[in-house]
């Protein structure tokens, strides 16, 4: 793959993308430091540049289907800041009025139609998407994201034999950060990497190294296209690393200082900033992207800590479609 | 309208008439297209002929695959009906029944729901054993956002069905191994039962048998016979498990002041509890006798020497109406 897979429309998409994820993970921790904020967080730190490259690989009303640690799918593929944030803080004004929280972001404007909470749940689900699309030939391509744990669950086989054998326009993209909550990859797989497993289903695959963006980028965008050109699906396996514990605030000591060291000098952030200054990118114009984002966190971050809580009435809402009599 | 329909023929009509009126209704599940003959138990039967394989797409055996896929659709807008062969099988898809279908549109705030049937078959008396009979509608009725329906006559299922797939929420839709060869006046095309309402099948004045599915037949034939002893029996078929018809099922025992609950599942834990329960908290100055439930034997259903003992007796009931009715205060 060479420098020019990526054109530099393309690659400033991503970069913007990449910073939106980079800024809310920081500044989600920034404040549940602080104490201003106490919700569940999965820390995205060390997985931006898989999730801004396969984003920038959908088109807008493309689907998505990802997990708990969402994050960077959501606001890659551009669920408004402040309906993102209201619903992280439980906010009447949230994507899902303050109903569904961290876990289980929805926004089908943009295309994200489940966060699951359930690890590989969300493979089965975006099969039944993309064979919506598939029966009405609507056009869209589906991407469901999981992590490396995730599979081992019975779920991603089931899903990965049915998407083929149908040949479903979907990507499957395994997020591998190398651990499944405190479990390393080693200690719950011996498969040389799970992109592997593809050729068992007749599936295409791609292992890439996600830290760099002008790996991961071409290989979903290349999986996209095949699919939406009725190709069938692909497994697209993105290594990276989880910088953070499992959850804001967990312990993670039992990551040996070796892969400690490798995580921190293999960070995907400074990697993608020297490939922007390398593509003739100004240090002023990708400032400019950051404060930017920056700007527009603080305005979201402010409306959600102002807007209200839901009301109780809520709690009959939304079970069924006829509202439940108090 | 003329002639006479089975149960078997009315949900295959219902799903014909649904996937003609609409293109987004599809079915999927194992063994149901034309390759496999149809379904095991024939109900998408010449369909594929008509609506092609992508509209009738046979399954893996992948359960949570197949779930999972209704959901992911219906999410897309279209109205998926997937068949789990046996009811017993939703052990290993319960996640995406549960977790997903369920809560979906709570979870989104109402952004996305799941316009999906789960039909399945289950049924004691056929000798299929311990994993293969289970009537297992409790499990779900225990969880928020699912609907739960069973018909009890041919009629009903095409219409039960009809506004199965037409319900903007999730449907797990019960049908009775026994019951598909059950007949039914020919309701007509487009015919239509609405969810969440009970049927009336029979009116009384003593006592009211309140149940659905395959135990409405054995309902009716104990209401005739206590007839003779002049025991007035009313007999409420839900239709709709849950959430189920409050206002028809109290209105008849404010009518007669005595019930029973009858179903196939076990008696512990079981809708006849919950119900029973509803009663005793809404109707307890107004009942005449505690509500007495029938159910199955709380052990795993057995192989066919021992199934008649097991399943709820057509005696056990009609004692159990006697016990209502002879209670004294
Ligand atoms: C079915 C299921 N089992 C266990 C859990 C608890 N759990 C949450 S995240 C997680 C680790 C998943 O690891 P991986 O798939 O690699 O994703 P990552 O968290 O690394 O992004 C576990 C075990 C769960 N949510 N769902
Ligand atoms: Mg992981």
């Amino acid at each position: 793959m060479t420098d020019q897979a990526i054109d530099r429309d393309k690659l400033l998409d991503i970069y913007t993308r990449t910073t939106k994820v980079n800024r809310t993970d920081e500044r989600f921790r920034e404040l549940l430091m602080q104490g201003k904020i106490a919700v569940m967080y999965y820390c995205v730190r060390g997985q931006e540049v898989v999730s801004a490259s396969a984003m920038a690989a959908l088109n807008d009303d493309d689907y998505v289907v990802c997990t708990y640690r969402g994050q960077g799918e959501q606001t890659a593929k551009g669920v408004p800041m402040e309906a993102y944030w209201a619903e992280c803080l439980g906010k009447a004004t949230g994507t899902c009025k303050g109903k569904g929280g961290t876990m289980h972001i929805t926004h089908p404007e943009t295309g994200v139609m489940v966060t699951t909470g359930v690890v590989g749940s969300g493979l089965p689900i975006a099969n039944g998407l993309a064979m919506a699309s598939q029966n009405s030939g609507d056009g869209k391509v589906t991407i469901v994201t999981f992590g490396d744990g995730a599979a081992n669950i019975g779920g991603f086989h089931e899903a990965m034999n049915m998407a083929q054998l149908y040949k479903l326009p979907i990507v499957f993209v395994c997020i591998n950060n190398r651990y499944g909550e405190h479990t390393a990859y080693a200690d719950h797989t011996d498969s040389v990497n799970i992109a592997s497993r593809a050729e068992g289903y007749g599936m295409r695959s791609a292992h890439v190294d996600g830290t760099y963006v002008e790996q991961v980028y071409p290989a979903i965008q290349e999986a996209v296209d095949r699919a939406r050109a009725g190709d069938g699906p692909t497994l697209v396996e993105a290594m990276c690393y989880r910088m953070q514990g499992h959850f804001f605030g967990s312990d993670f000591s039992y990551m040996p200082p070796e892969h400690i060291e490798e995580m921190n000098a293999e960070d995907c952030m400074p990697k993608l900033r020297n490939y922007m200054l390398e593509a003739q990118f100004t240090e002023a114009e990708l400032d400019a992207i950051i404060a930017d984002v920056d700007g527009q966190l603080d305005v979201a971050v402010q409306a959600a800590l102002d807007a209200p809580f839901p009301d109780a009435s809520e709690l009959r809402k939304d079970v069924f479609e006829e509202e439940i009599a108090a | 309208m003329s002639g006479t329909i089975t149960l078997t023929q009315g949900l295959n009509q219902a799903i014909d008439e649904a996937m003609a009126a609409d293109d987004t209704v599809f079915c999927l599940g194992e063994d149901v297209a034309a390759k496999q003959g149809g379904g095991v138990f024939k109900i998408t039967s010449g369909l594929t002929e008509k609506y092609g394989e992508n509209r009738i797409r046979a399954t893996p055996i992948s359960e949570t695959a197949i779930v999972g896929a209704a959901v992911g659709a219906a999410l897309a807008g279209h109205r998926p009906i997937c068949e789990i062969m046996l009811m017993n099988f939703v052990g290993v898809c319960m996640d995406q029944i549960v977790n997903h279908a369920a809560k979906l549109r709570f979870m989104s705030g109402g952004q996305t729901n799941v316009p999906m049937v789960l039909r399945t078959t289950t049924g004691v008396g056929v000798g299929f054993g311990g994993q293969h009979s289970d009537m297992l509608e409790a499990w779900f009725a225990h969880v928020a956002g699912l609907k739960i329906v069973t018909a009890s006559n041919a009629a009903d299922a095409k219409g039960l069905m009809r506004s199965a797939i037409e319900c903007n929420d999730p449907v797990i839709f019960i049908e009775n191994v026994i019951s598909y060869g059950l007949t039914s006046d020919d309701p007509g095309k487009d015919h239509r039962v609405p969810l969440g309402k009970a049927a009336i099948t029979r009116e009384g004045t003593d006592c009211s048998i309140i149940t659905y599915g395959r135990t409405v037949m054995d309902a009716l034939e104990v209401a005739e016979t206590l007839e003779e002893e002049g025991i007035s029996v009313e007999i409420v078929d839900l239709r709709t498990i849950a959430p189920y018809d409050e206002e028809t099922v109290l209105a008849s025992v404010r009518k007669t002041g005595r019930a029973v609950t009858l179903h196939e599942a076990v008696k512990p834990y079981g809708t006849g509890a919950e119900m029973s329960a509803k009663i005793h908290e809404e109707l307890f100055n107004e009942l005449k006798a505690p509500v007495q439930r029938v159910g199955g034997s709380f052990s795993p259903v057995p192989f066919v020497a021992l199934e008649q003992d097991w399943i709820p007796s057509k005696s056990e009931l009609a004692d159990a109406v006697r016990t209502a009715v002879n209670w004294k205060k």
